[in-house]
């Protein structure tokens, strides 16, 4: 399949970028990843600058990639990282725009590569359970319900892409730190330090600057994992009790 | 070279136990005088950063990656070992020792291998307290399964994402010292260079990825936890940047590389479908607890499957060749990796392999299916007799199991795993070998540690499923924080380590020449494309099956691409900017030396055990044929750019007696 890519070239953090136009032949089995780098592999060849991103596993889990594609973080696949989009989602001939995340908070490093540090010290403020190597129980001390064991897997289950953040109208990050919330506080052993850590990561939150969350909903649907938004209406009830007082919600 | 092992005197049993009470130990008031580097955050570095902060050292923990929660740990999907015999099914400490111990087919350490079975217990204990979701019965307890090569159900795990489970659980561990600033994280930071400052590792050379510059950063000690090598191959399931370089780097500072030619082949990828590929995709091992593997009885049949004229479902019972079943009845689906890896090799060299290729084979989940469904039809009063019913809550169970790893099998082969049996090849997965460490973790070379993959120390030659994490996990949480101490107790007198020394400045001075030469260099050919054919050179002789004659040929190959790397390799931009092409050549660069010692240890070692299959030494019925008189050994090299030299640690084993290996 013959392909027309704008891609976004951008030297570095302080220059202008824009998009810039390229021709690529592809398979439609291919991942788009793969894509990619015949594009790099042309332009190397050209003795051209190759298009910097960020990638590794290339299993959809490391949350590295983050290409908006066509507008779409992580493009038009449903629950389906940059790095799982394969082209035969694609027809011969398209068109296909593909930009950096877009997020203030996400500044680029170059081309399509962004900078997502906020999101580690978000769950520095407090998204952890304070336990020291050699303090634990047995591990069945505590029976867990499996649902519950299941539900906060779900939310657990984050990649830390930041596509929810890239897909959000107010560019927030209310699904990512509620998700990591809501891992935590739904579980006996994190309930201890529930009230605290809500408060202290929504904090964080929104000292880096990102939106408030207005209901849109674009995080949920462009959500690689698929991560629901009863985490933020959780994490939003966990957050009245923790202003409001009393330790119970 | 005297390789002393350190190993505690005493009975098996109570070796680490003595150790931990008579092991020195440094004051509260000390260890916050002393710092310590640690280097990858995957599993071990993670844990072992975390741990290190919580007990009181100054830590600075580095990664390649924009942060620590991205290390490739994240991507192992099936489960960690445990001997908490939950299951009743007699399950021990000794025989996660035994399994692990014979499962490396007898080239391990007995005492390292002990203390990793005695401490796996605690890892899960940890890691529940910590949050981790592991999977629990309706009961609300853990729930467990098993794993290629055991006959115990010891494994614990979340979903398909252990891994990733396992790995934030760390992350958020290591997040929480960085908020109390005990330990200081530096993203996107790869070491460059070991330094050395009277015979011990005082700290590294670091390049800010974002910047190019060097940085010089020191410590009273530097802990390795950077993963193995199976990029060398070019393709394998490792993540794209993973890379041998921070170890290579210390073994040319002296430090021993030890059985590199152990490397893992694993039996469940998805199969290679064209040269653009850049890395392959693994379907994890549980998928063997309830998949069948079977190639057709009749090649017409393989080649009409191969051509699209027929498919899976079009091929009669009778004429399917479950053949692991057939060739191992008492493991049956669920042998060891290397043996798996084989029989799949040896049933496409018989031209019965299935993809347009011819490499792969099928793995089926048609009888499962059948099996959890007629279970959910009888316990919920369904007719077990109605096909399309239990078909339909079969697949749901199978769902419950597995489904992120069908989702991900479909979305990359575009077939429904639920419907047709998924294609899957043999391809590297992890590396046994690795630094050369005693008991402590301590490699030869003085304060300088290695952990985790980085190791060589407790897979012996071939590793068992879901032991990888589990060993990650030890070394990290309940290994290196008490070992650590048997160095750092005698350096409370140690002032801080300066970092403008004239070994700190040669260090950076000889880094800066290094990446001028690659920086510079205006030849014809892409970084990939080396990289590409040096990876065509390692699988093709040193890969699944190797011979002596082949060897050779593939040693003197790989010293031209070598060359011609050198010659006329091309990478665009600086040295002094973000630069993913420069990384990527300098990681080359060093994979190109280090797969050369892969290729002489292959060769020393005359007898095939584990992954290591030398088609001169096998049996009458094609296993591997190992030589306990002559081989019983470690192998640690000193590397040498015209002779590396061998050295040798004879393997005792007290406890086990040496046996063939049979999963017949």
């Amino acid at each position: 399949m013959k392909l027309t890519l704008k891609v976004w070239r951008q030297k570095n953090s302080k220059a202008k970028g824009e998009l810039e136009s390229y021709q690529v032949e592809a398979s439609e089995h291919m991942s788009f990843l793969e894509m990619m780098d015949v594009l790099n592999e042309q332009l190397i060849a050209e003795k051209k600058s190759p298009i910097a991103f960020d990638h590794d596993c290339r299993e959809g889990i490391c949350g590295s990639c983050s290409m908006t594609i066509n507008g779409s973080p992580h493009g038009p696949q449903t629950g389906t990282t940059t790095c799982q989009l394969h082209m035969r989602k694609f027809k011969d001939g398209d068109t296909i725009v593909v930009e950096p995340w877009r997020s203030k908070v996400f500044p680029v490093i170059k081309d399509l590569t962004v900078d997502r540090s906020a999101f580690d010290r978000i769950i520095q403020s407090g998204g952890y359970i304070s336990v020291n190597t050699g303090q634990a129980p047995d591990g069945n001390a505590i029976p867990i319900e499996k649902d519950l064991a299941s539900n906060a897997f779900d939310a657990a289950a984050c990649i830390g892409c930041g596509a929810c953040v890239a897909a959000c109208p107010n560019g927030s990050a209310m699904l990512f730190t509620a998700a990591k919330v809501s891992h935590l506080n739904q579980l006996p052993q994190g309930e201890v330090e529930k009230t605290r850590r809500t408060a202290s990561m929504v904090a964080q939150m929104d000292k880096e600057g990102f939106g408030m969350c207005s209901n849109v909903g674009a995080c949920e649907a462009e959500c690689p994992k698929e991560i629901s938004i009863e985490h933020i209406a959780r994490m939003n009830r966990d957050y009245v009790a923790s202003i409001f007082g009393g330790r119970k919600s | 070279m005297n390789l002393d092992s350190k190993i505690p005197a005493g009975a098996l049993g109570d070796k680490w136990t003595d150790y931990k009470a008579k092991m020195p130990l440094v004051a509260p008031n000390n260890k916050r005088r002393l710092d310590v580097i640690v280097i990858g955050t995957g599993l071990a570095g993670a844990s072992a950063a975390a741990t290190m902060g919580e007990l009181g050292y100054n830590v600075k923990a580095f990664t390649f990656h924009d942060s620590p929660r991205r290390a490739h740990s994240i991507a192992a999907q099936g489960g960690i070992n445990a001997a908490k015999n939950y299951q009743n099914d007699g399950d021990s400490v000794y025989r996660l020792f035994y399994d692990t111990i014979k499962g490396g087919d007898y080239r391990s350490r007995e005492a390292n291998v002990h203390r990793l079975a005695e401490v796996s217990a605690d890892i899960i204990d940890q890691c529940v307290a910590q949050g981790v979701p592991f999977a629990r019965e309706y009961g609300g307890l853990l729930e467990n399964r098993s794993f290629g090569g055991v006959q115990v159900s010891r494994t614990f795990y979340a979903r398909g994402q252990t891994g990733q489970q396992l790995l934030i659980g760390a992350y958020q561990a290591l997040s929480r010292q960085i908020s109390t600033g005990q330990v200081t994280m530096y993203n996107r930071h790869e070491m460059m260079d070991l330094v050395m400052v009277d015979g011990k590792a005082r700290g590294i050379i670091a390049r800010n990825l974002l910047t190019g510059e060097l940085e010089r950063h020191a410590a009273h000690c530097v802990v390795l936890a950077t993963g193995g090598y199976g990029n060398v191959f070019y393709l394998s399931t490792n993540a794209m940047g993973s890379n041998v370089t921070a170890a290579w780097r210390a073994v040319k500072k002296g430090a021993l590389m030890a059985n590199p030619c152990f490397t893992q082949i694993h039996p469940t990828c998805i199969p290679v479908s064209g040269d653009y590929q850049s890395k392959l995709t693994l379907m994890s091992e549980s998928l063997r607890n309830d998949g069948r593997v079977w190639v057709p009885k009749k090649k017409e049949d393989a080649v009409a499957i191969r051509e699209g004229k027929k498919t899976a479902l079009d091929i009669p019972e009778g004429d399917r060749d479950y053949y692991l079943e057939r060739r191992y009845p008492a493991f049956g689906n669920l042998v060891p990796r290397d043996v798996a890896s084989r029989a799949a090799k040896v049933a496409c060299d018989e031209g019965n392999g299935v993809a347009p290729t011819g490499l792969a084979v099928f793995l089926d989940f048609a009888s499962a299916i059948q099996r959890y469904g007629k279970s959910a039809a009888h316990s919920q009063g369904l007719d077990e007799n109605n096909k399309a019913l239990v078909t339909k809550l079969g697949e749901q169970v199978v769902e419950e199991k597995y489904g992120n790893l069908f989702e991900m099998y479909e979305k990359i082969s575009g077939e429904n795993p639920y419907k047709f049996p998924m294609k899957i090849y043999p391809a590297v997965h992890y590396t046994m070998g690795g630094l050369w460490v005693d008991y402590n973790l301590q490699t030869n070379v003085e304060g300088l540690f290695a952990l985790g993959e980085c190791n060589f120390s407790d897979h012996g030659a071939n590793r068992l499923g879901a032991s990888a994490l589990m060993q990650g996990l030890a070394d990290g949480y309940f290994v290196i924080p008490y070992t650590i101490g048997t160095f750092l107790s005698k350096e409370i007198r140690t002032p801080q380590i300066a970092n403008d020394t004239p070994e700190f400045m040669k260090a950076e001075q000889d880094t800066k020449s290094r990446i001028q030469s690659l920086a510079n260099s205006s030849g014809s050919q892409s970084v990939e494309s080396f990289h590409r054919r040096l990876g065509k050179i390692m699988w093709e002789y040193c890969g699944m099956s190797r011979s002596a004659d082949g060897l050779t040929k593939a040693r003197k190959m790989v010293r031209e691409l070598r060359d011609e790397f050198y010659k006329d390799v091309f990478v665009p931009g600086d040295a002094d900017e973000y630069n993913p092409e420069l990384e990527k050549a300098l990681r080359v660069a060093d994979f190109m030396e280090h797969g050369e010692l892969m290729i002489l240890d292959a060769l020393d070692r005359e007898e095939s055990c584990g992954g290591h299959f030398r088609e001169e030494y096998v049996t009458e019925d094609g296993e591997a044929k190992r030589n306990d008189t002559d081989f019983t050994y470690v192998s640690a090299w000193e590397w040498d750019d015209n002779d590396p030299k061998l050295h040798k640690e004879d393997l005792v084993f007290d406890n086990v007696e040496l046996k063939t290996r049979s999963y017949k």
